[in-house]
């Protein structure tokens, strides 16, 4: 992070003088969506012709479809026409001019988070705009990726630069007409990531989106693709740990992986998105369809996930094993208090031979949060030997929240072997006790023991994120007991 | 050190304590024995302060202070210490993280300064050595998948470690074989000091032929009903709870107090 600072710094001393940032904030779109909408998006973007179609397809295929309503989730009525699907960042003159202006709760979660004043001031969208952040990262990192070959820009970029690989890939592992907000995210997709790693490259170093985190206040239709070649290796971290302040703002991502021969893809999730207030008002929906395909033999793909924020999540980050002997593995930790709801869990589709999966599930549930588990695991027919392991567990906090687990099994093929183990607890009583009697307080004993029940996933994170999640459950459990 | 005074509580409706007396000097070790369903766990989980333990009349003094008065980790802190019946698995915790924990907040309660982790190793390795404890305890997580005699070793080293003025071991001796009995004993006899009390809940009087204590009492129907010296215990061992009821106190009971 501090790698970072002098260039935010600089960039903090400049005015808005690059034209596109400036056109953007000209530029303004009204609520709804339509055919117009999407070109308007397309040509602003500079779109070839061929993704404008690939856009109005999807959208035509959206508008045949329906919000689906089978989750574990109360979700107020959308109204997709009061969205507004191209929105320009807040001018400078909006946002606030120094961290006196800012909410002073905001900056006290940034000092429990241990986040250093300079990234605060970042991070609270203090006159630095995200667009010319997501500059500065892209080109502190780029000569050094450059040579290892890999490619790593916005999906705008990669558009206009690597056009034969976007069009190659997107889609391919998500298609338009996946579901309901996949099909939405496909019509109006407005930037992300995209990453490219050539054969046999080990990625250098961590990839990561944490800095793009006013961006996230552009759009919330974000579309990621990772391609990961023969033999390549890459890890990539994505952090929403900036609290949004906006109300009820729908966040419907999509994110592709693919990854070959014997290629493998670590992808990290921590999501803080602003979960609402205490009474549940405002917050964000976060629908996203994350899903990776192990293409071809020896893939692996893992998702790590701490998920501590929004309003309502429904996500699946999920793997497809079409490779003989290719893994997956889905390691989660979703907290939701308050008012939160989660619905979230993993697909593993197993296809190949030999195939190997594993998820780990942790779901906690403080104050009024509903956290239920979802989670298929399908074994086809020609998935000889294939093996998966799911670990399942729930802790409750207090006694008005709720988990829930679904566990879907297809097994086709009977040489598979398939377990699952599942636990609900509630946070012990005894344990509880035990750390009060040796003289630790409520509060350290709560998230003592929260941290220990979620051990298992934080040590899959990386170091920094680990210590970041660790922090944020605790933030985030403040006041849950007692 | 600790005295309670007409002591009555309730564990769901129910009382269980009928007014109890205690006194416990500092520097004493005091074993209080009693047939199953007496009281004895209820005095413990009191004296620590557990929800759902409803005391109804009575008092409880401690270093002066009202001990009822405190909240449980406030107790702790205060000194007093618990070696639980069926101590409690916190799985994913380290052992060595926990009792640091502990004991730093215990410290920063004291107003002393909290030890680092190179001290506090040095604390933990000393302890482990003086009781014959291996250092396998430290790596796992708290009392997970512990046997239960490794459940109340770790009692007892956690006792080593925080030094309470009051240690409270609510049956650490069922159950164990003779080597952990022995760890069990040594953890007692090291923390004697003319400053500490000690008391001892315990069904049977094995312990006792190790850590030889200053007074016993009987605990029945939620009331001290006798109390004597260590040949109390002996008589218990040989006659069995029920010649309590047969009207045998009276007679050891005073044999103890001459």
């Amino acid at each position: 992070m501090s790698k970072q600072s002098p260039s935010v710094e600089s960039l903090v001393q400049r005015s808005y003088r690059h034209g596109f940032v400036t056109d953007i904030e000209s530029e303004t779109v009204p609520p709804g969506l339509s055919e117009e909408v999407i070109r308007l998006i397309s040509a602003r973007k500079n779109e070839p012709e061929w993704l404008l179609e690939w856009r109005l397809e999807a959208y035509r295929q959206w508008q045949q479809m329906r919000q689906p309503d089978w989750a574990q989730l109360e979700i107020e009525p959308i109204d997709f026409q009061a969205i507004s699907y191209f929105s320009a960042p807040k001018s400078a003159q909006d946002r606030p001019r120094s961290l006196d202006e800012v909410d002073p709760k905001l900056l006290e979660t940034y000092d429990k988070l241990g986040v250093p004043l300079h990234e605060r001031a970042r991070l609270a969208g203090v006159a630095v705009d995200a667009v010319f952040d997501s500059v500065s990262v892209g080109t502190t990192f780029k000569e050094e990726l450059r040579k290892a070959g890999v490619i790593f820009c916005s999906m705008s970029e990669a558009v206009q630069d690597h056009p034969e690989l976007v069009r190659a890939y997107l889609g391919s592992v998500v298609p338009r007409s996946d579901n309901f907000f996949a099909a939405l995210n496909s019509a109006v997709f407005t930037d992300g990531s995209f990453v490219y790693v050539p054969r046999g490259v080990r990625c250098p170093m961590e990839l990561s989106t944490y800095f793009r985190i006013n961006a996230a206040e552009t759009g919330q239709f974000e579309r990621t693709l990772i391609v990961a070649e023969e033999g390549s290796h890459v890890s990539y971290l994505e952090g929403c740990t900036a609290p949004m302040r906006d109300e009820n703002q729908l966040h419907a991502a999509v994110v592709e992986l693919v990854a070959l021969d014997d290629a493998e893809i670590k992808y990290s999730t921590v999501q803080n998105w602003y979960p609402g207030d205490e009474q549940g008002v405002g917050g964000i929906y976060n629908f996203v369809t994350k899903r990776g395909d192990c293409r071809e033999a020896g893939a692996r793909i893992s998702w790590t996930q701490v998920e501590t924020g929004s309003a309502i999540t429904w996500k699946y980050p999920s793997c497809v094993l079409r490779g003989d002997d290719s893994v997956g593995e889905f390691y989660s930790v979703a907290l939701t208090n308050n008012r939160q709801q989660a619905d979230t869990g993993t697909k593993m589709i197993h296809l190949g031979k030999n195939t190997r999966s594993t998820i780990i599930s942790k779901g906690i549930s403080a104050g009024r949060g509903q956290n239920a588990y979802r989670g298929l695991v399908k074994i086809g027919k020609n998935a000889h030997n294939a093996r998966n392991f799911t670990q399942c567990d729930s802790m409750l906090i207090g006694k008005r929240c709720g988990a829930h687990t679904f566990p879907y099994i297809e097994v086709n093929n009977p040489s598979a072997k398939v377990e699952h183990e599942a636990t609900t607890s509630r946070i012990g009583e005894d344990q509880l006790f035990y750390c009060l009697q040796r003289g630790i307080c409520e509060e350290d004993a709560v998230s003592m023991i929260v941290d220990g029940f979620c051990k298992q996933v934080f040590r899959e994170l990386p170091m920094e994120f680990a210590v970041e999640a660790k922090a944020l459950l605790e933030v985030s459990l403040e006041g849950a007991v007692g | 050190m600790l005295k309670i005074t007409d002591l009555h509580a309730r564990v769901a409706g129910k009382e269980i304590l009928t007014g109890l007396d205690l006194e416990v000097g500092a520097g004493e070790v005091h074993a209080i024995m009693g047939p199953n369903g007496s009281g004895k766990s209820t005095l413990a989980n009191v004296l620590a302060g557990r929800d759902g333990y409803e005391v109804t009349a009575g008092e409880i003094r401690y270093q002066g202070q009202d001990l009822l008065e405190l909240a449980p980790e406030e107790r702790a802190c205060e000194g007093v210490f618990l070696a639980f019946q069926y101590p409690v698995e916190i799985p994913g915790v380290n052992n060595t993280y926990f009792l640091r924990a502990a004991l730093n907040a215990q410290r920063k309660h004291r107003g002393e300064e909290e030890l680092d982790s190179v001290g506090f190793l040095r604390l933990v390795r000393e302890k482990l050595q003086i009781l014959h404890i291996g250092d396998e305890l430290l790596h796992r997580a708290v009392n997970e998948g512990f046997s239960g005699g490794e459940k109340k070793r770790n009692e007892i080293f956690q006792m080593a470690v925080l030094e309470p003025q009051l240690a409270i071991l609510d049956e650490t001796d069922s159950g164990l074989d003779i080597d952990a009995l022995k760890v069990v004993a040594e953890g007692v006899n090291r923390l004697r000091s003319p400053e500490r009390a000690i008391v001892l809940i315990t069904h049977y009087q094995r312990l006792l032929e190790y850590v030889k204590p200053d007074a016993v009492h009987v605990l029945a129907g939620g009331r001290i009903v006798a109390s004597g010296d260590a040949e109390l215990a002996l008589h218990l061992e040989q006659q069995g709870y029920t010649w309590l009821e047969e009207g045998g106190i009276a007679a050891v009971g005073s044999a103890g107090a001459a």
